[in-house]
């Protein structure tokens, strides 16, 4: 096999041939396992809410898998991000442990914010993953400012900050905007427009559905991609993470995507039809991304059997170290509200 | 200001003395800067900040736009990473445009992280009544923001404070609000012209007492002080105790003086329901039941939006007479 090829990209009108660069196999396995790490993820997480293992909210990104791996191609680890309560992906991607990310779920003190914050509230220092907000809009103001700090102090870091296009119709959305545009700050601003906020279609919520324009608006770069196709996505986020290292100020990425699953466990998925679905089903960003390998002679099912294997071998490892976590002891329950160090 | 060199004390005006600790925060730590609208070219709007552009350049005294939670929870950021901000919102008013930074980030990222993310932040704001400006612009929410585990609430009423807080809340590692009441800004007095950091911990006796404690912060200070003074030409004792900081509240300095006076009324400018009045008669409840002579009474604002008439304004908001009168009572109960 070819060690250095051109993938076709899936969607030519969105991702023009030119934009890929070369490729090696071994990179596009890479992506692939890092969804499928994902995907599995999720449905294990699926199955452990069901018996009652996971409680309290669980938001699936199945579908939207693409836009976390691709992304995060494009940061090094000094880079920070600022994600949604739907964010176990990204947390995987990043680097924070499935196992970590389990133990969190259970409620373990063993879990990456010690069990108190579960699935929607993953932290990270180690990976300077800055949380899991779950105020639709309000990890954007952190983001502007986690940048502002970095370009005060000279750092040439880029702060990642995942959002909804629910978010793009709250006021915290245009002030970041603005404020982030105003003072040139290196922010990557990626919109996972996954076509719902919760039940509430993008054309029932907005009067102007092209997210790009707004924040165009702001004379800021903005640039919508196939969310559905991991290199379009990796490779236009390299262009903007670079553009914002840099030092050309925020950088607007939509990444046209589709939520699988309902909002959470508990939807009932009543404001769109099964035919839908079924119909962004046929653009599964792993399927397609497979069929596209095997065409091009970069994937046999050996291969895929054998990604497959170690995803479940990490699951089932990460399972068991939940399993086996312990909880932390109600006396600490009023740790962590005041820090214990009194001075900084 | 007018230095007086033999004294080594200076006169100076509360704005002047938020000023310089603002100033010597800036020389201090490269890591400060102050952020808020119309802190830079304007001065600030109570012209706190005034000349501070000047001296530090537009890096530092950063003027933001009409964008609360954008720039709150920009500080909240900054200080993530690294930076120890100093976010002014223009009154406590405003503030409710970025409560759910305060609320939802501020105050809780450290415990939802395990403890791995810290927030050395400080926000300083205007609060209070009294100017004729109605409801949108006379709340007093120290109270209010006081009910949040995760954020420290400051109320400086004394030059002292008012110099001294700001550096050790941004020595903190954690969220600190600082309630400045905007009747305070002109009061005129004198420090040591080498005056330095205060404690952010413990409520302080201003005045002491036999036969009551008046129980008060911020601008109610000096009512409960003047009230305090009237009593005493009549025979009666009050104790005066300035709590500074309303989160954490420091139980043991007022259920210290109850214990010793038997009485004790609250005078608060937030309104009665639901206010750290309320909380501070549970803790003497709870803390000195059975030293109480008297039911603890309180004066606090009255229940409705802040008229702009300055006769209702002043019926609404705790004044001397009232504590004076209600002291009486107290102690012939």
């Amino acid at each position: 096999m070819n060690p250095e090829t051109i993938i076709k990209p899936m969607n030519p009108e969105t991702t023009p041939l030119q934009t890929i660069a070369p490729i090696s196999r071994e990179h596009v396995l890479h992506l692939l396992h890092q969804m499928l790490r994902i995907r599995r993820f999720e449905a294990k997480s699926a199955e452990l809410y069901g018996a009652m293992k996971i409680r309290g909210f669980l938001h699936l990104y199945d579908g939207e898998e693409a836009v976390a791996v691709g992304v995060m191609e494009a940061l090094r680890p000094e880079d920070t991000v600022v994600a949604t309560y739907r964010e176990h992906g990204h947390a995987l991607v990043r680097g924070i442990t499935a196992g970590a990310i389990m133990a969190e779920m259970y409620g373990k003190q063993e879990g990456c914010s010690r069990g108190r914050g579960g699935s929607m509230h993953l932290f990270d220092a180690k990976t300077r993953f800055y949380g899991g907000n779950a105020i639709v809009g309000g990890g954007l103001p952190l983001a502007v400012g986690l940048a502002l700090a970095d370009k005060m102090q000279g750092r040439r870091w880029v702060t990642c900050c995942f959002f909804g296009d629910g978010a793009v119709a709250e006021g915290e959305f245009h002030e970041s905007m603005n404020l982030a545009a105003l003072w040139r700050l290196p922010v990557l601003f990626v919109c996972e427009n996954n076509l719902y906020a919760m039940g509430t279609a993008l054309k029932l919520s907005q009067s102007v559905t092209d997210l790009t324009k707004k924040a165009a608006s702001y004379a800021m770069a903005a640039e919508a991609v196939d969310g559905m196709d991991v290199l379009a996505v990796e490779a236009a986020a390299k262009k903007a993470a670079e553009a914002v290292r840099a030092g050309g100020g925020p950088y607007f990425l939509e990444c046209r995507t589709y939520r699988f699953r309902g909002h959470s466990a508990f939807d009932t998925e009543l404001y769109r039809t099964k035919a839908e679905v079924e119909e962004w089903k046929k653009r599964d960003p792993i399927g397609t991304f497979v069929q596209r390998l095997k065409e091009q002679g970069l994937l046999s099912e050996a291969d895929l059997d054998e990604l497959e294997r170690k995803v479940a071998a990490e699951i089932k490892e990460a399972v068991d170290f939940a399993e086996a976590g312990t909880w932390e002891p109600v006396e600490d329950l009023t740790r962590f509200v005041y820090s214990e160090r009194r001075r900084v | 200001m007018n230095g007086n060199g033999n004294t080594q004390m200076i006169q100076l005006t509360y704005r002047e003395a938020v000023r310089e600790a603002i100033r010597e925060a800036l020389r201090k730590d490269d890591r400060v800067f102050l952020m808020g609208e119309d802190v830079g070219h304007y001065g600030g709007c109570f012209a706190v900040s005034k000349g501070l552009l000047q001296e530090f350049g537009p890096e530092r005294i950063r003027d933001t736009p009409l964008s609360e939670s954008a720039f709150v929870g920009a500080g909240i950021g900054a200080a993530l990473g690294g930076m120890r901000p100093i976010v002014e919102i223009m009154t406590v008013n405003f503030s409710l445009l970025a409560a759910d930074q305060i609320l939802n980030n501020a105050a809780t990222i450290l415990h939802m992280s395990g403890g791995q993310f810290n927030i050395p932040l400080v926000i300083r704001m205007a609060t209070g009544g009294g100017r004729q400006v109605a409801a949108q612009h006379s709340h007093s929410l120290e109270g209010w923001y006081a009910h949040i585990p995760g954020i420290k609430v400051l109320t400086p009423a004394t030059l002292e404070d008012a110099r001294g807080m700001l550096w050790t809340a941004l020595e903190d590692p954690d969220p600190v609000l600082i309630f400045e009441n905007s009747n305070l800004y002109n009061m005129e007095g004198q420090l040591p012209a080498e005056v330095g950091p205060v404690d952010i911990d413990r409520a302080r006796v201003r005045r002491p007492g036999r036969d009551v404690t008046i129980i008060t912060y911020s601008a109610s200070l000096f009512k409960a002080l003047d009230a305090a003074e009237t009593l005493a030409r009549e025979g009666i004792d009050a104790e005066v105790i300035d709590l500074r900081t309303l989160r954490p509240l420091d139980d043991e300095t007022f259920l210290t003086s109850v214990a010793k006076t038997h009485r004790a009324v609250i005078v608060d400018e937030g309104w009665r329901s639901g206010s750290i009045s309320a909380e501070i008669a549970a803790r003497i409840m709870e803390g000195a039941f059975y030293e109480l002579d008297a039911p603890v009474e309180r004066i606090c604002s009255v229940e409705v939006p802040m008229p702009y008439a300055k006769h209702l304004e002043q019926a609404a908001l705790p004044q001397t007479e009232t504590v004076i009168t209600t002291i009486k009572r107290m102690v012939h109960f």
